[in-house]
């Protein structure tokens, strides 16, 4: 029998690992209980970190989870270019100007709500049993979700802005406008995800999560300036598309990234912002805390 | 309606214990769901530096009431204390003293044992080197060096019970609950978890153990409540519940099945005793209340022996003991439902 950590020569099944395994060592764990001293409890921002870390993991350990960043947003940025591209603007090259900061901004609003699905996920699993017993900073679990989320968020960030200058995009922004535009798009959906935090904890099984995702994150998404200005639209819908978190999000990454300062729609999207924190955010721990 | 061990009647004496003592206080404890009384007005005392059995059916409110005694429920009614904070007011306090091992394996499968330990062992404030030395040696200790590396979702459930536990003492815990921590292992992961728990004990952690097998808490508990429907219907320790039901029990295996009713009349009549057929066509087993006679149990049973040799029965084998926690519960379980 080895003790060796390098367990690499051994096949993954549960039968060998176990035979590799000793007997626990009563005397050693005697030794380590006598210990009772306890390290002061971590700040709010180590244990969001921590968490942050675990999501990390989680994507070095199931890196097909990667899918929905990578695979689906150049999916829509292909898809939407040349299914619309010459009939609206007269060109692929011409409509993805205009196309690829929507796109930008819909792919990763939809992409949040996976968020929902894996805290859905932790809590049947009973790992979250766990983290509510620790005494720690309450929300350092959902935080810790979400800035993974935020990595997985860029990663998608990345891949479509990629594809969009293989296609013909260029900002005319340059670097320091698409950074500030995805700067902004982040910001929105760290807040805008505590929707599905809160729907995560509410519901009782991953497919309710997702099927209550779709009924929000379909009329969002499309009824948005996204794909086409609303001007040729009805008045009622312009008066929903006009007000829609989602364009004023979808304006302001535009134009920065075109190198324009759009003040209004920047404020509009940080006030959304702040609402859906603070209305969702603090839903997600009373959920949390009542469990 | 129960014998005077019982938690639940109003009426007893107060406490033999001061609150100071106690790890675990609760009062008239209820956690309902829907319809559903989970748990149903549970009194418990858990003196503190002891195993404390928890006994009880499938259904019957274990879990529900351990996730309240951790904070992760919160009780509809009643009051609970732990080290004689309040699990609800004072959540916090409480978290910082105790940790819970649940049903479920409560770590995470898509990490490996090391990440898993030195992630908890982060959130518990200690500091990266800290952690990583931590998880090092609970792995050592517990026997899983050689799968640190490994997923646990290539863990067997003996190696998950053993890293869930290895999570829970991260920081030595006051009071470390096992919610049916050998449901569905194997008797050698069985006794290892056993050995943990007895190890964890010895160092004056409190344990809180459930468990539906009657044989653990036998084997680990110094008191047991038996919880049935959400609550109390005995408490006490093992040797108290024993002798609520009779001081003791004959188990006979004949070699002739065909002579077993004749057997059960000749010790119903010898012995003055309830004699139960056991599923097993050649046992049976009569229970010897020995307060209505001034004959020892064994003397009765000696007795009873010579009366079935007289009549030429063949016994093949005969114990005499105090009747097992098996006899206790179905014994309590059956009072309950004669008299609801």
């Amino acid at each position: 029998m080895t003790t060796d950590t390098d367990t690499g020569t051994v096949k993954g099944t549960v039968e060998d690992l176990d035979a590799l395994v000793k007997a626990p060592n009563a005397d050693e764990l005697a030794a380590l209980l006598v210990a009772k001293d306890r390290p002061p409890r971590p700040s709010a921002l180590t244990s969001s970190l921590t968490f942050g870390w675990r999501a990390m993991l989680k994507i070095k350990h199931v890196p097909e989870q990667l899918f929905d960043v990578t695979a689906f947003p150049i999916m829509m940025v292909l898809m939407y270019a040349y299914l619309f591209g010459g009939a609206l603007a007269g060109s692929v090259s011409s409509y993805i100007q205009f196309l690829l900061p929507g796109v930008l901004v819909m792919s990763i609003v939809m992409i949040t709500m996976y968020t929902g699905v894996a805290i859905n996920t932790d809590i049947t699993k009973g790992v979250f049993d766990r983290f509510r017993t620790l005494p720690m900073w309450r929300p350092a679990p959902m935080v810790g979700y979400l800035l993974g989320d935020i990595v997985r968020y860029l990663i998608a960030s990345v891949v479509i802005l990629v594809v969009g200058l293989i296609i013909g995009y260029r900002p005319a922004g340059g670097i320091l406008g698409v950074l500030a535009g995805v700067a902004l798009l982040m910001v929105f959906s760290f807040a805008f995800s505590w929707i599905w935090t809160m729907f995560g904890l509410m519901l009782r099984s991953e497919k309710s999560v997702m099927g209550v995702s779709m009924m929000v994150i379909f009329p969002l998404t499309f009824l948005s300036n996204v794909f086409v200005d609303p001007k040729t639209m009805p008045g009622w819908l312009q008066a929903f598309v006009n007000n829609s978190p989602v364009s004023h999000v979808a304006t302001a990454v535009r134009e920065l990234m075109a190198g324009h300062w759009p003040g209004a729609d920047i404020a509009w999207s940080l006030g959304w912002a702040a609402l859906f924190l603070v209305v969702f955010g603090a839903a997600t721990m009373r959920l949390y805390n009542r469990k | 309606m129960i014998p005077s061990v019982t938690g639940t009647d109003a009426s007893r004496p107060g406490p033999p214990l001061a609150d100071a003592d106690l790890a675990i206080r609760t009062h008239d404890l209820v956690k309902v769901f829907g319809d559903n009384r989970a748990v149903d007005g549970i009194d418990l005392a858990v003196p503190a530096g002891t195993v404390y059995g928890v006994l009880g059916p499938n259904g019957a409110g274990k879990t529900t009431a351990v996730k309240m005694l951790a904070t992760l429920l919160r009780p509809d009614g009643g009051t609970a204390h732990v080290f004689g904070k309040d699990v609800v007011r004072e959540a916090d306090a409480v978290r910082s003293r105790v940790s819970l091992t649940g049903q479920y394996a409560s770590v995470d499968e898509d990490l490996t044992g090391t990440e898993n330990l030195i992630l908890l062992a982060r959130l518990l404030g200690h500091s990266k080197s800290n952690s990583r030395a931590r998880a090092a040696q609970l792995l050592e200790a517990f026997g899983l060096t050689a799968a640190a590396a490994k997923q646990v979702k290539n863990y067997s459930g003996g190696m998950r019970r053993r890293i869930d536990i290895a999570a829970s003492i991260l920081n030595t815990p006051d009071l470390l609950f096992l919610d049916e921590p050998t449901t569905g292992l194997d008797p050698r992961s069985r006794n290892q978890v056993w050995d943990i728990v007895r190890a964890v004990v010895a160092q004056g952690t409190t344990v809180l153990l459930t468990t539906q097998y009657l044989d653990e808490a036998d084997q680990l508990a110094s008191r047991i409540a038996v919880i049935d429907h959400g609550r109390v219907i005995a408490e006490g320790t093992k040797g108290e519940l024993k002798a609520s039901v009779g001081s003791g029990s004959v188990h006979l295996r004949l070699r002739d099945p065909e002579q077993r009713q004749e057997a059960e009349r000749i010790l119903a009549e010898s012995m003055k005793a309830n004699v139960q057929l056991d599923p097993d066509p050649v046992a049976l087993t009569a229970t010897v209340d020995g307060s209505d006679t001034d004959q020892g149990a064994a003397e009765q049973a000696a007795r009873a022996l010579a009366a079935l040799a007289r009549s030429g029965i063949t016994v093949d084998s005969f114990a005499l003991g105090q009747p097992s926690l098996d006899e206790v519960f179905m014994a309590l379980t059956d009072k309950k439902g004669a008299t609801a």
